[in-house]
């Protein structure tokens, strides 16, 4: 039997997973229950343009990604806020030019395409020492701010108009609650691809969701299923030489379908 | 128990105009309401009483006119704890929200509280003594979805009352509650307002509560029709002037 620890690329991998599956339900709470589940897709495919950007300037393209998708964040709260578009075909207008951007610059320098499909389905044998190191401190960061705003965000995700009543300043919290989502997109995007990632931000929540309990037992079991799911898929994905990302996402559906069968 | 200055404005609406788009909702309203008072805010529906209220709140700006909250201008106010605000929101609010009875209390503590601070155990028996004053005690624990719209409603109380305000706003309470759940609320109601001592202005259709519960009233249709106690409403031609021939239909008469 092959022993995983012995592998460098393995212990990378699982580190950078286990912080991103801790992230990821933070973040993802509070976005499902907005309504905001499509904004993590979304900046998933803006930050693909940003490894697109990265990997064709050749610079580090999770810096790149994480650039490009805090950019966008403001631009599309802009739109929304500003009421020139809906706010969902603000998502869709990111969503698809940000494809189009990804794709004009794949085709415009060759050369790249197996490591562009490792970002597009993640894998773990690409994340780099340095991906580690910068995956723990922009994922401290995340989970400290959104720790450190919790009740607000608690609230307004309740009641915006009472929260604002209250003298929350709702505005400059639903912002940083979307840059937020933008760095944590683009931090998994080495481990789930850009394809799956709004999966693993999303569904721990839903599965949680269901246990209908209090909001912080429901964000307790979220990180439990989401660090499960993510252990789980990793290791199953060494042992039958699958693909990370998707083991991982199929592993989050699984407890999803039993939570749903069981309750 | 504060001491409770019957002349003392605590709301002051000048000249208030507000236009959604070419619309006018509300034309020159001015309406003053005093420590203690129990204001029943009616008129048709689109008569401007929830602008009227979300103007207060901060929620709208006006196209004219000024709002003073306890003495400042509206644009200077920042001490929001005083003023409580119970929306519309038994209709119209997620009941799969993952959040007990007392996690939905708790909000009301937040703002006090401030960014990056964590409620204590001073905000805890505040949440509990909130919860007691609405007779809920006993539901802490439970989600809030799964109470009925009556206990619900009382939570959004609680949620008002943690914050120790002096002034609650509640946006048509009752709606969608049924009517032994309205009058043990409106029970609840006038406990607040004689016992605690606390300024309420309730939006409200009913105009038949309202005329008996409230000590105020005043009566909104684009401009302010009339604002006085309840005897001399019923007394003069304002209901048909508020609301237009429909009235003998909605009117019962006490």
């Amino acid at each position: 039997m092959l022993e995983p620890f012995q592998y460098g690329f393995m212990v990378r991998g699982l580190e950078a997973g286990v912080i991103i599956s801790l992230v990821a339900p933070l973040i993802g709470m509070f976005l499902v229950l907005r309504r905001y589940s499509l904004m993590a897709d979304t900046l998933a495919h803006v930050a693909l343009a940003g490894v697109a950007i990265g990997l064709w300037l050749g610079l580090n393209p999770m810096m790149t990604a994480i650039a490009t998708a805090t950019v966008s964040c403001v631009g599309i709260e802009r739109l929304r806020t500003a009421r020139r578009v809906y706010g969902e075909s603000a998502l869709a207008l990111f969503l698809s030019g940000s494809l189009a951007v990804a794709v004009v610059l794949i085709s415009l320098a060759h050369g790249f395409n197996v490591e562009l499909f490792s970002f597009l389905f993640g894998s773990i044998v690409t994340v780099r020492h340095s991906d580690v190191v910068i995956i723990l401190l922009l994922g401290t960061l995340v989970s400290a701010v959104i720790l450190l705003l919790y009740k607000e965000l608690v609230f307004i995700s309740f009641d915006e108009e009472a929260a604002q009543v209250s003298g929350i300043p709702t505005k400059v919290i639903n912002t940083i609650l979307i840059i937020l989502t933008g760095l944590t997109v683009s931090l998994a995007i080495p481990i789930v691809g850009v394809l799956l990632i709004s999966a693993l931000i999303v569904i721990p929540v839903l599965a949680a969701l269901q246990l209908r309990v209090s909001f912080k037992h429901t964000i307790l079991y979220a990180e439990a299923f989401s660090v499960f799911s993510v252990v789980a898929g990793i290791l199953g994905s060494f042992y039958l030489d699958l693909s990370a990302g998707g083991t991982i996402v199929l592993v989050t559906l699984a407890i999803f379908l039993a939570v749903l069968l069981l309750k | 128990m504060r001491h409770v200055d019957h002349t003392k404005n605590i709301i002051e609406l000048e000249h208030l105009s507000f236009a959604f788009a070419d619309e006018e909702v509300l034309h020159d309203v001015s309406l003053n309401i005093h420590q203690g008072d129990y204001l029943g805010l009616i008129g048709p529906n689109g008569g401007g009483k929830t602008t009227l209220l979300k103007l207060t709140l901060g929620l709208l700006k006006p196209s004219a006119g000024t709002i003073r909250l306890f003495g400042q201008d509206r644009s200077a106010f920042r001490d929001w704890k005083k003023i409580g605000y119970v929306p519309q929101k038994v209709t119209n609010f997620d009941r799969s929200f993952p959040a007990t009875v007392r996690e939905v209390v708790g909000m009301g503590r937040y703002a006090q509280r401030g960014v990056f601070r964590v409620l204590t155990k001073e905000d805890y028996r505040l949440v509990e003594t909130a919860l007691d004053q609405v007779a809920m005690g006993r539901y802490g624990d439970r989600l809030i979805g799964d109470l009925s719209s009556g206990q619900q409603q009382r939570v959004f109380i609680a949620r008002a009352l943690a914050s120790a305000p002096e002034v609650i706003l509640l946006d048509e309470p009752t709606v969608g509650v049924d009517s032994k759940a309205q009058e043990e609320f409106y029970g609840l109601l006038h406990r607040l307002n004689s016992d605690l001592d606390l300024t309420l202005v309730l939006v409200s259709h009913d105009i038949d509560v309202v005329a008996q519960e409230a000590t105020e009233i005043a009566s909104l249709n684009r401009t302010l029709i009339y604002h006085g106690p309840p005897k001399e409403l019923l007394a003069g031609n304002y209901l048909a002037k508020a609301y237009g021939k429909g009235l003998k239909f909605i009117w019962h008469g006490h």
